[in-house]
C-alpha cells in the first residue's frame, strides 16, 4: 500500500504539475470568456478531483489558501473523501460531488472510508 | 476448475497446499483430518448425500443497486432465495456476509429484509461497508446488531461447530486494509480462549481476512493476529465476501473461501482498472452469482463447500 502511494507521488514531478496548473489557468481564462457573470467577485479558483476506476486524479492538486476544491465521483460505486480531523464528505453516489474549500495553508492527506487503498492530497499554500 | 485436484498430484500432506479459483461453476472441498481434497464439480458434489450440518452463506446482494452491471439487483437476490427454498434438505440456518445494501438506505435494509425472510431461515448477518454509510450509523445496528458486541462481532455454537462473525470495515485506516482493531481481537482471544481444540471453528467476516489483493484494498490488515489466535484448531474455515467472487486458499488447517455476489460480479484481480462492479454479457451474469451451501459430516471432521452459480 506503501508501495502504491509512493509511486503515484513520485509519478507527479514538478514539470507535470506546472504543466496541469497551466492548464487549469487556460480552462478558468475560457470560462471566463464564455461565463463573464460567473466570474463576478471569484477571487478563488474551483478546482476538481474527479474519481475514476477507485482512483483520485490529479492524484496530487496545488490550490491556494480561499480555493474550493470539489470531488466527483464517476464510478458505479460510492466512495467518500476524508481527511482525518478536516474534512469528512457524505456517501457520494454516481454523480454526486463534495466541496470543500481550504482556509489555511498545508498539507492535506485524505482517502476514502470505504476505500482506504484510495488516497490523495491536496497541497494548500 | 476440475484441475483443482489435490488427492493424486504427490504434494507432501505437510506441505502448505494453496489453491485458488478465479471463476468457474463451483468446487466441492472436504477436509478430512486437516487435509484437504477437492472432490470435483458442482454436479458430483451435489449427489453426493449431505448429512450432518449444512448452512447456507450469501453474500453482497447490494440491494438497491441498479446500475449497467445488473440494474435488478433485488430480482437476481430473491432468485437465489429461491434456490435456498427449492433445496431438497432444509439447511440449519444462514449466514450473510455483508453488504447486504448499497447505499443503507431504509428501503434498502426493508427491501432485503422482505426477500431473505421468505427463505424462513435464521440468518447470521456480518455488516459490509456498504451497511455503515447511513447519515448516523445506525440503521444496521438497529436490525442486526442485537445481542453483539462493539461494531457488532459475536459467536455462537451449533452442531459443535463454534462460529464467529467478526467486523473488518470500520474505522478503516487511509492507505490500508479491512481492519478489525485491537479491541475486537481482544474479545476473540478471549472468545477462543480454554475452547477444545478440536471444536471446528467457522470465522466470517465480509472483506477477506487473508490477503486477496492489496491493490484492491482486497484483504484485512491485521488479520493474520485473527489467525494467530487459531493456530492449533484441527478445523477452521475463513468465509468471507466483499471481492464478488469464488476464490479458495488452503493453508494447513485452515480454509479460506469467498462467495459470489447476488448482485454483480466484480473482476478477478488485476484484469481491470478497477474493482468495480463488472458488466458482462445479459447471459452470462448469472452465472457469475451465486450462492455457497457448506456442510459439516462431524463424525470425520469433514467439511465441504458447495459454490452454486444461479444459473449454469
Ligand atoms: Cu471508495
Amino acid at each position: 500500500m506503501m508501495t502504491s502511494a509512493t509511486c503515484r507521488s513520485l509519478g507527479l514531478r514538478s514539470g507535470f504539475r506546472s504543466g496541469f496548473r497551466s492548464l487549469g489557468i487556460r480552462l478558468a481564462v475560457a470560462a471566463a470568456i464564455v461565463l463573464p457573470l460567473g466570474v463576478i467577485g471569484a477571487h478563488a479558483e474551483d478546482m476538481k478531483v474527479t474519481i475514476d476506476n477507485f482512483t483520485f486524479a490529479p492524484a496530487e492538486l496545488k490550490v491556494k489558501v480561499g480555493d474550493t476544491v470539489t470531488w466527483i465521483n464517476h464510478d458505479d460505486i460510492p466512495h467518500t473523501v476524508v481527511s482525518a480531523g478536516k474534512f469528512r464528505s457524505k456517501t457520494m453516489d454516481t454523480d454526486n460531488d463534495f466541496s470543500f474549500t481550504f482556509t489555511a495553508a498545508g498539507d492535506y492527506k485524505y482517502f476514502c472510508s470505504l476505500h482506504p487503498h484510495m488516497t490523495g492530497m491536496i497541497k494548500v499554500e | 476448475m476440475s484441475d483443482h485436484d489435490h488427492h493424486d498430484d504427490g504434494v507432501s500432506r505437510r506441505r502448505v497446499l494453496e489453491c485458488m479459483t478465479w471463476a468457474g461453476t463451483g468446487v466441492l472441498w472436504t477436509i478430512s483430518g486437516g487435509v484437504p481434497h477437492s472432490l470435483g464439480l458442482v454436479g458430483s458434489a451435489a449427489a453426493a448425500e449431505p448429512s450432518g450440518l449444512t448452512f447456507l452463506q450469501i453474500s453482497d446482494s447490494h440491494v438497491g443497486f441498479d446500475k449497467p452491471a445488473n440494474p435488478n439487483a433485488l430480482g437476481t437476490l430473491e432468485e437465489g432465495i429461491n434456490k435456498i427454498i427449492a433445496m431438497p434438505k432444509k439447511p440449519s440456518f444462514m449466514i450473510h456476509t455483508g453488504d447486504i445494501t448499497h447505499l443503507s438506505k431504509v428501503a434498502e435494509f426493508d427491501n432485503a429484509e422482505r426477500i431473505i425472510s421468505q427463505a424462513k431461515l435464521d440468518v447470521h448477518y456480518v455488516p459490509g461497508e456498504h451497511d455503515f454509510i447511513d447519515e448516523e450509523v445506525k440503521l444496521y445496528k438497529e436490525r442486526y446488531g442485537k445481542g453483539t458486541k462493539g461494531a457488532g462481532w459475536y459467536s455462537f455454537d451449533a452442531s459443535g461447530v463454534h462460529f464467529i462473525g467478526l467486523v473488518n470495515v470500520v474505522d478503516l485506516k487511509g492507505g490500508g486494509l479491512g481492519n478489525l482493531g485491537a479491541e475486537q481481537l481482544e474479545w476473540l482471544e478471549n472468545d477462543l480462549k480454554g475452547r477444545s481444540k478440536s471444536t471446528p471453528i467457522v470465522l466470517f467476516a465480509h472483506i477477506p481476512l487473508w490477503t486477496v489483493y492489496p491493490e484492491w484494498g482486497w484483504g484485512t490488515e491485521d488479520g493474520g493476529r485473527a489467525l494467530e489466535y487459531l493456530k492449533g484448531f484441527g478445523s477452521v474455515t475463513v468465509l468471507n465476501g466483499h471481492i464478488h467472487q469464488v476464490m479458495q486458499k488452503v493453508e494447513g488447517n485452515v480454509t479460506f473461501h469467498t462467495a459470489r455476489s447476488t448482485a454483480f460480479p466484480q473482476p478477478a484481480p488485476g484484469t481491470a482498472p478497477s474493482p468495480g462492479p463488472m458488466k458482462v454479457a445479459d447471459d452470462k451474469l448469472r452465472s457469475m452469482l451465486g450462492i455457497a451451501s457448506v456442510n459439516f459430516k462431524l463424525g470425520d471432521q469433514r467439511l465441504a463447500i458447495i459454490d452454486t452459480p444461479l444459473q449454469g
